[in-house]
């Protein structure tokens, strides 16, 4: 059976997420231009190659559920349709930021989307989701919590605390762990052991506290979805915390903490990688998570050729004038520094 | 005299540290540890690969390896653990503040812990609020614990020589901002003894008493103020425990005035303390009041207009330095 009717995908979703990956790919690699040209100092992390993650699990959420992330935010709140120009306006460190340039790119809220809290401390959310789902039961509201981590999380003391306590306390939380170690420079390698996780898979850990664990490919849209809106459905009616870890294959370009990119992101790239420079053709030719949705929606008949590349084309243009109007927004007075300290 | 970056020097030190005792291991993230994201750290990895058996790269399991170095110092080890940045010691900040500081004098002085912790600390650019900490204040509030700032490649060598050979968990925390200053290191140079602060420039004017990075920005304002007839004497505790209080007197009333210049935030940091043990001891020296450079009561901002208004900047210092000689 087609694989987009099995998920009972209709041709708007697709098109959607297909223009929400695209606008996430374009974001992180024009960003990665804007710190090459010295707007921005720092250390900082893209989501380039877990676009069909975010994407799709977090289409599954309502409006008001809570979500907390880390360092790896950038597509986590394009997903959930943040401003691409605030966005980029808080990594350079303008008035017009989310956190009026308060946080950078480490720690991008936006409360209004649900992202109340973003940090950088590997492991520093894992406790405060289990704590919105503790509340949103307490209080009745049918919302749930959602906690974005990566693999290198499970390392953290706080995991297993926190698995407990939500286990025990049947909590309406959802741990979605993007494993982005898959055959390259990340922590946790999947299904085998890695230099710094003896439990594998990563789903033995949640497990141990009872909590449901499974695994899915990260770079099949419609399999996350699938899985996502399946255990949210669970998690809603009541039958506590679940956890999916899902599979990517680490971009190239991440490997370095500089990152360049080595080839600008396009619908006809789905089909000819050759534009791309040799280390990095076998990653956009098979591990591309973006590329494969765009062969995919073509293959299903669901859009031409033509349709996803005028997507393309107005996303290109939507981050083209996301980074002019960041890079047109003042840097804050100096004196807002002393600002915000005490709610 | 031979001349050297701090980078190197401190590179340096580690190598003949882990040469000279087989009890020496380095628990550190090799990518990333000793040097942080400095351009010289693919130095460190040639260390790190001349040792594989005592380097050894942990999960991010800050808590559970820095406990894993203390019992390694009590059961006959001499570790060094490496925290990266200062801002994680707080995942280890039970082991760190509660087993290690209090395990020889709970003990009656049975147990030595000598482990050391390597922390790199404060306002380093874009750390934002949860990457730019300086704990040594927070760690100063902890009995046992020895606390080491240096600020020059000769202190840093000799301090973490020092630092390795110690018999009480030592916490020496350095700065990437002082990873290209250059200095002299003489070949083999003594390690440098804990307590013994440095006078880093001799003047009549005004006594800086300055630590980490801000020893340097102390200096470079000073070059500047000599221009303007203010001669400045900068002193660098280099440890603040224990601390040379009798350096800093002496400066203190050949002056009898005081500037203390340091990157904690003002409330309970290092330089409120330092500024009341100066005013309870040298009252009657001072010709004017003490005054502090340090960073605002804030969390750290990202934007970097902001960071340089909490931060304190050559131009704070230079105003307070002014202030404090008129
Ligand atoms: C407590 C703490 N320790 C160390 C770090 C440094 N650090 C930042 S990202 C990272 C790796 C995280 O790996 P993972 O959770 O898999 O996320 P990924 O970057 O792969 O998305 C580390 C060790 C940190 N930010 N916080
Ligand atoms: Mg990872």
């Amino acid at each position: 059976m087609d694989p987009i009717d099995q998920a009972h995908q209709s041709r708007e979703w697709l098109i959607e997420s297909c223009r929400r990956m695209l606008l996430i790919r374009h974001f992180e690699e024009t960003l990665i231009g804007l710190q090459n040209q010295g707007h921005f100092a720092g250390h900082y992390h893209v989501y380039i190659g877990q676009e069909a993650t975010g994407v799709p699990a977090l289409s599954c959420l309502a409006p008001d559920d809570h979500i907390f992330t880390t360092h790896r935010n950038h597509g986590h709140l394009l997903a959930r349709g943040a401003e691409p120009g605030r966005m980029y306006a808080e990594i350079l460190g303008r008035r017009d930021g989310y956190n009026k340039g308060k946080g950078g790119t480490f720690h991008i809220a936006a409360s209004h989307l649900g992202f109340h809290h973003t940090s950088g401390i590997v492991g520093g959310i894992i406790p405060l989701a289990a704590g919105a789902a503790y509340a949103a039961k307490a209080r009745k509201t049918g919302q749930i919590a959602v906690c974005l981590i990566g693999d290198g999380a499970l390392e953290e003391g706080a995991a297993p605390e926190s698995f407990n306590i939500a286990s025990l306390w049947k909590l309406p939380v959802l741990y979605l762990c993007e494993n982005n170690g898959k055959y390259g420079a990340g922590r946790a390698l999947g299904a085998a052991q890695s230099f710094s996780m003896a439990a594998y898979p990563l789903t033995d850990l949640p497990k141990v506290y009872k909590i449901p664990a499974q695994q899915v490919d990260g770079t099949d849209a419609l399999a996350v979805y699938r899985v996502v809106s399946e255990v949210v459905g669970k998690i809603r009616q009541g039958q506590g915390p679940q956890f999916i870890e899902t599979h990517t294959v680490r971009w190239p370009g991440s490997e370095s903490n500089w990152p360049v990119v080595p080839v600008v992101t396009s619908v006809d790239l789905a089909w000819d990688a050759s534009a791309a420079p040799e280390k990095f053709r076998d990653w956009y030719r098979a591990s591309d998570p973006v590329l494969a949705f765009i062969r995919k929606i073509v293959e299903a008949g669901a859009a031409t050729r033509a349709q996803l590349a005028e997507i393309d084309a107005q996303a290109v243009d939507l981050i083209d004038r996301a980074a002019k109007f960041a890079l047109a927004s003042p840097f804050p007075e100096p004196q807002e520094a002393l600002t915000d300290v005490f709610a | 005299m031979r001349e050297l970056a701090y980078y190197e020097a401190k590179l340096e030190g580690l190598r003949e540290i882990l040469a000279a005792d087989e009890r020496v291991h380095f628990i550190t993230e090799i990518a990333t540890g000793f040097l942080g994201l400095s351009p010289h750290r693919v130095h460190f990895r040639q260390i790190a690969s001349s040792f594989p058996d005592r380097v050894i790269a942990p999960p991010i399991s800050e808590l559970a390896f820095c406990g894993v170095a203390i019992g390694a110092a009590m059961a006959g080890l001499r570790p060094i653990v490496d925290l990266i940045t200062a801002s994680f010691a707080f995942e280890a900040w039970p082991q760190i503040v509660n087993e290690a500081a209090n395990a020889f004098y709970m003990s009656g002085g049975q147990t030595r812990a000598p482990v050391v912790f390597h922390l790199l600390h404060g306002l380093r650019g874009a750390g934002a609020a949860q990457h730019s900490h300086s704990p040594q204040a927070m760690l100063w509030n902890c009995p046992g614990l020895k606390i080491v700032l240096p600020s020059s490649p000769r202190d840093v060598k000799g301090l973490l020589k020092t630092a390795a050979a110690s018999d009480s968990p030592t916490v020496f925390i350095d700065h990437v901002l002082l990873f290209e200053y250059r200095g002299s290191v003489p070949e083999n140079d003594e390690a440098i003894p804990f307590g013994q602060a440095e006078i880093k420039r001799s003047g009549a004017d005004v006594t800086v008493v300055a630590t980490s990075l801000m020893v340097q920005r102390s200096l470079a304002v000073a070059e500047r103020l000599a221009k303007d007839g203010i001669q400045v004497e900068v002193v660098d505790p280099r440890t603040i425990v224990p601390l040379d209080f009798d350096t800093i007197m002496g400066s203190v009333e050949k002056t009898g005035r005081v500037v203390v210049v340091d990157e904690c935030h003002q409330s309970c940091g290092v330089a409120a303390e330092l500024v009341a043990r100066i005013a309870e001891a040298g009252f009657d020296k001072l010709k004017a009041p003490i005054r502090r450079v340090v960073t605002l009561d804030v969390p750290i901002p990202f934007s970097p207009r902001l960071e340089e208004f909490v931060s304190p900047s050559e131009a704070r210092i230079a105003e307070a330095i002014r202030a404090a000689a008129r």
